[in-house]
């Protein structure tokens, strides 16, 4: 009997590895990747004592502590330092990966009803979630034996072998843990996007559980799987305890996954879907209402990820001048100093690189209106009384609503930490000012977005090409010494950037000009030509 | 008085022709049963009345209104419901009813409520657990919810049991009475030949055969099936006759309506035991129009 719960896992893999195996490619291919040259360059980056003195410093800030993860009892080799600052996020990667991989392999392949097709075959009960488990082990696997060997065969001083596998393992087993959530919040509920945000939320909690921990007891961070990531102290003390801990947390979330999928029915889960709202909302039925319900998950996750990112920065410009006097790398960002002192400076480049960001849910509001067209829910409206500048008027208006707030927030998450950091404080006004200067370029990409999709609607990834074009201008312009007009493409690098410069007001009007004249052209154009469903 | 007119219509995707100059006429209290195949051009005629697509020549006009620059002005008369029904999954199937309701203008909660009851539908689950035939049920009831004057339906039945596809024939029926007019495209043939008091088929991009089902039925075959006291004898002689089964004395064939008179002629000299004869059905026309005729045509996409 319990042969037959297992009959056909050995296909089951073959064709799980099968369908992910390009995901899976891409994922390794860049946690390694990303582990291995950062790994590479610690040495360059820490050359002497002194730069590893204010590398400790920095850490032992709170907001560091609780961004990172607390630190070690001493930074004997330049391992720590590297573990230090990539452990926990490459941790957070890998369990992402896992979530992604086995919420996609359990639930979701149920709900679409590929579990039904296979069940219906001489299959046994537990043999696709088996074999969803048998693809994570080995992903992890992996992970630990790739990113450990890696790590050796760059042979740094400093970083041992048992700390390398230890590195490695950690990450492994880590992502096994997650694993083990997704797999049995897949049980639970009935539904992908159900039991996806419950392992999403799992993993948040336990990075804020971790934080809070890390800061003020640490009895409260082992509860958090992540707090037992940080308590490694890899390429120090090489401490393997939580490797074996979380393995048997991965275990037996894992059994009890299997138990609970061999006692339901196929595609029932155990929280039952609540019944949803019989009628609809005013706001909801207003098209402005609906265009952001659609996309309010997404949005509200983009503010509060754009409002913590600009308030860590903030954490660190209390101690900018100690951390980047050495750095020659931050140096050539901030090439042109004059007068002006570097903390001003620093805030000129991470309110650029923020409203970058900030551009992305911008223009992912508006895009949303191609998306529903592509999947012929626009045909929703159109067949009713409702116009087309109605509905693309909608869009751009929370559009221009989403680049205000995220941009607010962008201005109080620096200000608010800043404050408590900085010793003179920061001024409120300047910090908005500079954060909102940026509108009018962000408009600009909305622009180019709204244009393309009423005159070129099969050519609206374009936007995106821009958006990176921009980036590369900010990040790298400076470093690869672009020619002019070619700093020139970007609207980004014709916004006066306060508060090293000043204010200018004919060349902000001319940017807001050029905004209206592509999303008028986008508008005609959205209203003469045919819509695809 | 036409409150549908379409003279001409053509419409061109890149160098392939979807549309070749389509005419159609419907008239007001009129159900109009619009077939073909996959493919044929059917959803393309409806996007284009629906001022969704831009006709590349031609015009039609709804009440008197053209479809293209008075579109949101006209759908405050008309409703429309899809053959693939596409709804956002994160929304419960009442919320987006009251939202089709709204978009229309001048929603009708009670009619609703009775329409909910009607089709067995359960408004509060969300849109991603719903089935094929129960996505089509939102749109039916936003559509019947709504005091249109015109209703365009798309294949609306495909995924409805046959007890739910009995309440829509009913509701169209009631809007009938009401004095409304109906374009309903189907692939259920029975259904057409219920509710349609004319019909109009289209073969790649172009409407082949038009008229009301009585007119349709002189160009047709009927059904005879014979029993004989003797074998019949030069049957083979007479055109006309087609899909002959012999099985002893019985017989059964199709044959043309102009050749009725000869060949009844002919058998009655052989004694006839049994004589059944069988109206053509709506199939029998369709299959008469695709069959041989489908060889020349290679398989053309649908347009979505």
């Amino acid at each position: 009997m319990s042969q037959k719960l297992f009959t056909g896992t050995g296909y089951l893999t073959k064709l799980m590895m099968r369908q992910n195996r390009f995901k899976l490619f891409l994922w390794l291919v860049g946690l390694i990747a990303v582990t291995l040259a950062t790994a590479v360059s610690y040495p360059d980056i820490y050359p002497d004592e002194q730069a590893r003195a204010a590398f400790v410093f920095t850490m032992e800030n709170p907001a560091m502590i609780a961004m990172l993860g607390v630190g070690y009892e001493d930074y004997a080799t330049i391992g720590a330092l590297f573990a230090h600052e990539m452990l926990l996020f490459t941790a957070i990667a890998v369990a992402i990966m896992n979530i992604l991989l086995v919420g996609r392999s359990t639930r979701a392949d149920e709900e679409d009803g590929r579990v039904e097709l296979i069940r219906s075959l001489p299959v046994g009960r537990l043999a696709y979630l088996n074999a969803a488990a048998i693809v994570a082990v080995v992903t992890n696997v992996l992970v630990a034996v790739l990113i450990g060997t890696g790590i050796i065969l760059l042979g740094i001083d400093g970083m041992s072998a048992e700390g390398a596998y230890l590195y490695g393992a950690i990450l492994g087993a880590t992502g096994l843990v997650f694993a083990g959530f997704t797999a049995l919040f897949s049980q639970l509920s009935e539904t992908s996007r159900g039991s996806t945000m419950l392992s999403f939320g799992t993993l948040i909690a336990a990075y804020l559980v971790r934080a809070s921990g890390d800061v003020s007891s640490e009895a409260l961070s082992l509860v958090s799987p992540l707090g037992w990531t940080v308590r490694t102290e890899v390429f120090v003390e090489n401490y393997w305890w939580p490797v074996y801990a979380m393995l048997a947390v991965a275990i037996v979330l894992g059994l009890v996954a299997f138990y609970l999928n061999a006692i339901r029915d196929l595609e029932s889960g155990f929280i039952p879907e609540r019944a949803g709202k019989r009628n609809a909302s005013a706001f909801l039925q207003t098209t402005m209402g609906l265009a952001f319900r659609l996309q309010r998950t997404n949005l509200i996750a983009w503010a509060i990820g754009i409002f913590l990112l600009s308030a860590s920065f903030g954490a660190i410009l209390g101690d900018l001048e100690v951390y980047f006097t050495d750095n020659e790398f931050v140096q050539a960002f901030l090439a042109e100093s004059g007068d002006t002192s570097m903390m001003e400076q620093f805030i000129v480049l991470l309110m650029a690189i923020m409203a970058l960001i900030s551009t992305v849910p911008v223009v992912m509001a508006v895009m949303k209106l191609k998306s529903e067209e592509n999947k012929h829910l626009t045909e929703n409206y159109y067949s009713r009384a409702v116009s087309r500048s109605r509905l693309l008027g909608s869009y751009v208006c929370l559009s221009m609503i989403v680049s205000f707030v995220m941009q607010a927030l962008v201005a109080i998450g620096l200000w608010s930490v800043g404050m408590v950091v900085v010793e003179d404080g920061i001024a409120f006004d300047t910090t908005f000012a500079s954060a909102l200067v940026y509108l009018p370029a962000m408009w600009i990409l909305m622009g180019v977005a709204v244009f393309l999709i009423g005159i070129a609607p099969k050519a609206t990834g374009f936007v995106w090409l821009y958006v990176i074009y921009s980036f590369v201008v900010i990040y790298l312009g400076g470093l690869l010494e672009f020619p002019e007009w070619a700093n020139n493409l970007s609207a980004f690098h014709h916004i006066p950037q306060i508060p090293t410069m000043d204010m200018d007001y004919m060349r902000v009007l001319i940017l807001v000009v050029i905004a209206i004249v592509l999303t008028v052209i986008g508008f005609i154009g959205y209203n003469r030509r045919g819509i695809q469903g | 008085m036409p409150i549908l007119k379409a003279t001409g219509l053509t419409k061109r995707f890149g160098k392939f022709t979807a549309l070749d100059g389509v005419d159609m006429e419907l008239n007001k209290g009129e159900v109009y049963g619009f077939i073909g195949p996959n493919g044929a051009g059917k959803s393309t005629t409806i996007r284009i009345l629906l001022g969704m697509l831009k006709a590349t020549a031609g015009e039609a006009q709804i009440f008197g209104k053209d479809v293209w620059k008075d579109a949101v002005e006209l759908h405050k008369q008309i409703a429309y419901v899809p053959g693939d029904v596409n709804l956002w999954p994160n929304l419960t199937g009442g919320e987006v009813i009251d939202l089709f309701m709204k978009m229309r203008g001048a929603p009708n909660q009670g009619r609703r409520e009775e329409l909910i009851e009607r089709f067995k539908f359960d408004p509060t689950k969300k849109s991603r657990t719903y089935s094929k035939g129960n996505r089509q049920k939102v749109a039916l009831i936003a559509a019947f919810a709504s005091d249109a004057d015109l209703y365009i339906l798309d294949e609306p039945t495909s995924g409805l049991d046959p007890l739910m596809e009995r309440i829509f024939q009913d509701c169209v029926q009631e809007a009938k009475d009401a004095g409304k007019s109906v374009l309903l495209s189907s692939h259920i043939l029975s259904e057409v030949e219920r509710l349609c008091d004319r019909v109009g088929i289209i073969r790649q991009g172009q409407i082949i055969e038009r008229g009301t089902l009585d007119e349709l039925r002189h160009l047709t075959r009927t059904n005879l099936t014979i029993q004989t006291k003797e074998t019949i004898t030069n049957l083979d002689e007479f055109v006309g006759i087609h899909n002959l089964e012999k099985e002893g004395h019985n017989l059964s064939f199709q044959v043309d309506t102009e050749e009725m008179d000869a060949i009844i002629r002919h058998i009655s000299q052989f004694g006839i035991i049994k004589l059944e004869s069988a109206p053509p059905t709506l199939e029998d026309l369709f299959m008469r129009h695709y069959q041989g005729e489908e060889q020349t045509s290679s398989g053309t996409g649908g347009s979505r």
